[in-house]
């Protein structure tokens, strides 16, 4: 296997009793970028990062960080990777201070050492003020920079973040989403697990979608989202009588099939941009047009990117009819 | 005005309106260099130091080595002394030794529970992805809980002295039991730590910890001299750890050389952390 990758796995499988909760996962992860793995609840996302961590051990297959093996080599992978698991990874009773201070000891650092690196790190993430509290009397998106301040006392080479802004408000989450940017700025290879499509268009270059356990697609991000359509074309109608005829008129329009909505009035059809010359937004704009020629009045138009669900139900459609 | 200002900053914090700095943040990153990762026994202090830190942040938990072991010396004293001694005074000198040992014995369960409560938060997580020495973290709270330890033996002594209590060896003898005491008590956390791994919920960790503790403290020569007690059950109390280690007890404070006892309570104290401390770092691996 090669050492240039931060991440490669083959068939990697975890079972939980009777649920195989990673069932042959392959990825390879470039260094220095943010790669995303996306999924629902439950899709396997933080096994997969816990074997890739050495948290847990893979029940099949293999998986390699910076060319070491996650089980042989632990210690080697160890020393390269931080952590911030979806809830605080840092010890509640203690305070912010007393958390960097610890981990930085155990780190190896000096006494002195540990306490300069501890007071940077809480004035870069702003947490100066709230440095003598206990981290159980912080905000969400306190605790959340305190848990990513901890994962960067020794710059990783790979740093997971498993659904950081899980439960965030947005303020919050853009700060995260901020460091997450200036951590891969200076080298650090990111993999950041999230069930928002958002998330991980805002921040990856690649994109691996996971679901029931299996890679189900992967990708830039521009390919994954061709693949699935390049947006959702949604109407509302003036007149109800009309749908039909605005149903066929779309239909020829796009070259999709188109779905009737259960208000009366509306109608949703998917964009699909991918090997055609125009964009999503030139065809609905022809869409548009030819309904306005056939005299359809169009009192409300929308076209939006793909949500998470309709990327689900895409790509699983797909592997259905494959 | 001043307090006005502090007041305002305090509240920004608390909506977490203070933003991080993210030109700060990537001068921090630039640097690569990892120091060299900490000893052993460095690492081991460490996490005792995040176990004084927790007692410095919850002070109510000391309740268990201050007002527990007071209860007991009391207790036990005024309620068996006149019966089985003739008099209280008498007894004492009898029974501290031996209820020191039994309730320090009887804290140590307290580890597993600790234990169990930790790994089941986030943190754990983070320590078994930091490359240090496998066992520091147990170890750390091992350490931590030496200190229980020994803040519950100077608060018994000292209910002990004010009641009665005179030790005829002396300081050094007194500090020798207590040192055997803190040995046999760290080796025999081992078995509560595995249990903190094993079990899944605190209330099962706290059960199974009475069903060891209360068998293993009360048969044992603290109360009583096993003389007057059937021969299977002598078989068993004069086997029992904790009567050897309470016997090196109490025979240290009285000011004698309790060889024999002190070599038991040093060899159960290895295979302690032999056979639970090994199964210990197994769970622990595997969790």
């Amino acid at each position: 296997m090669s050492t240039e990758l931060a991440i490669e796995t083959k068939g990697l499988v975890k079972v939980f009793g009777e649920n195989r909760a990673v069932d042959g996962v392959d990825l390879s992860v470039p260094t220095g970028t943010v790669y995303g793995v996306l999924g629902p609840n439950g899709a396997g996302k933080t096994t997969t990062v816990k074997m890739l961590a050495t948290l847990l051990r893979p029940d099949g297959g293999e998986a390699r960080v910076f060319g070491k093996d996650v089980l042989k080599e632990a210690d080697a992978v160890r020393s390269r990777v931080s952590l911030t698991g979806q809830y605080a990874s840092v010890d509640e009773d203690l305070t912010g201070r007393e958390n960097l201070l610890l981990l930085g000891r155990l780190l190896g650092h000096g006494k002195a050492a540990a306490k300069t690196r501890a007071a940077q790190l809480l004035e870069a993430f702003g947490l100066s003020e709230a440095a003598d509290r206990q981290v159980k009397n912080y905000s969400g998106g306190m605790r959340r920079r305190i848990d990513i301040a901890a994962s960067i006392l020794n710059t990783p080479d790979l740093l997971f973040l498993d659904e950081p802004t899980t439960g965030l408000d947005p303020r919050s989450r853009n700060q995260v989403w901020d460091i997450i940017r200036a951590v891969v700025a200076q080298g650090t290879t990111v993999l950041l697990t999230t069930q928002y499509l958002d998330e991980a268009d805002q921040l990856a270059s690649r994109i691996a979608v996971i679901d029931h356990g299996k890679v189900i697609a992967e990708g830039t991000k521009g390919e994954l989202k061709s693949s699935v359509g390049s947006g959702a074309v949604h109407l509302r109608l003036r007149d109800a009588h009309q749908r039909p005829e605005a149903e066929r008129v779309l239909a020829a329009a796009l070259g999709v099939e188109v779905l009737l909505d259960a208000d009366p009035l509306a109608l949703t059809a998917r964009v699909n941009a991918q090997g055609s010359e125009q964009s999503a937004a030139e065809q609905a704009a022809k869409a548009l047009a030819e309904l306005a020629r056939t005299g359809i009045t169009v009192d409300n138009f929308a076209l939006g990117q793909p949500s998470l669900d309709e990327v689900f139900l895409a790509l699983t459609d797909k592997k259905g009819a494959a | 005005m001043s307090t006005a200002t502090t007041t305002k900053s305090l509240n920004d914090a608390d909506l977490s309106l203070e933003a991080p700095k993210t030109e700060d943040l990537a001068a921090l990153l630039v640097s690569r260099e990892r120091p060299p990762r900490p000893s052993a026994l460095s690492a081991s202090i460490t996490f005792g130091w995040r176990a004084m830190l927790k007692i410095k942040h919850v002070p109510e938990q000391l309740f268990d080595v201050t007002a527990f072991p007071i209860m007991m010396v009391l207790m036990y004293t005024y309620l068996f002394g006149g019966a089985l001694a003739g008099s209280t005074e008498e007894y004492i000198q009898f029974l501290l030794p031996g209820i020191l040992t039994m309730s320090v014995v009887m804290i140590t369960m307290y580890t597993g529970v600790a234990v169990n409560t930790d790994i089941t938060k986030g943190v754990f997580d983070r320590f078994r992805t930091l490359p240090i020495w496998r066992p520091a973290p147990m170890v750390g709270y091992l350490l931590g809980d030496v200190i229980r330890y020994l803040l519950a033996s100077l608060v018994m002594l000292t209910v002990g002295m004010i009641i009665g209590y005179r030790p005829d060896g002396g300081i050094g003898g007194v500090l020798l039991g207590v040192l055997v005491l803190l040995v046999f008590a760290f080796s025999f956390s081992w078995v509560w730590t595995m249990f903190g791994l094993l079990l899944r919920s605190e209330k099962s960790v706290m059960g199974v910890s009475m069903m060891v503790i209360f068998p293993l403290t009360f048969l044992s020569n603290v109360f009583v001299d096993p003389k007057t007690m059937p021969g299977w059950l002598q078989a068993f109390v004069n086997n029992s750890p904790v009567t050897h280690v309470a016997t090196a007890v109490r025979d240290l404070m009285a000011g004698e050389w309790p060889a024999a006892d002190i070599a038991w309570s040093l060899g159960w104290s290895a295979l302690f952390v032999v056979i639970f401390g090994s199964l210990t770092m197994r769970l622990y691996n595997r969790k």
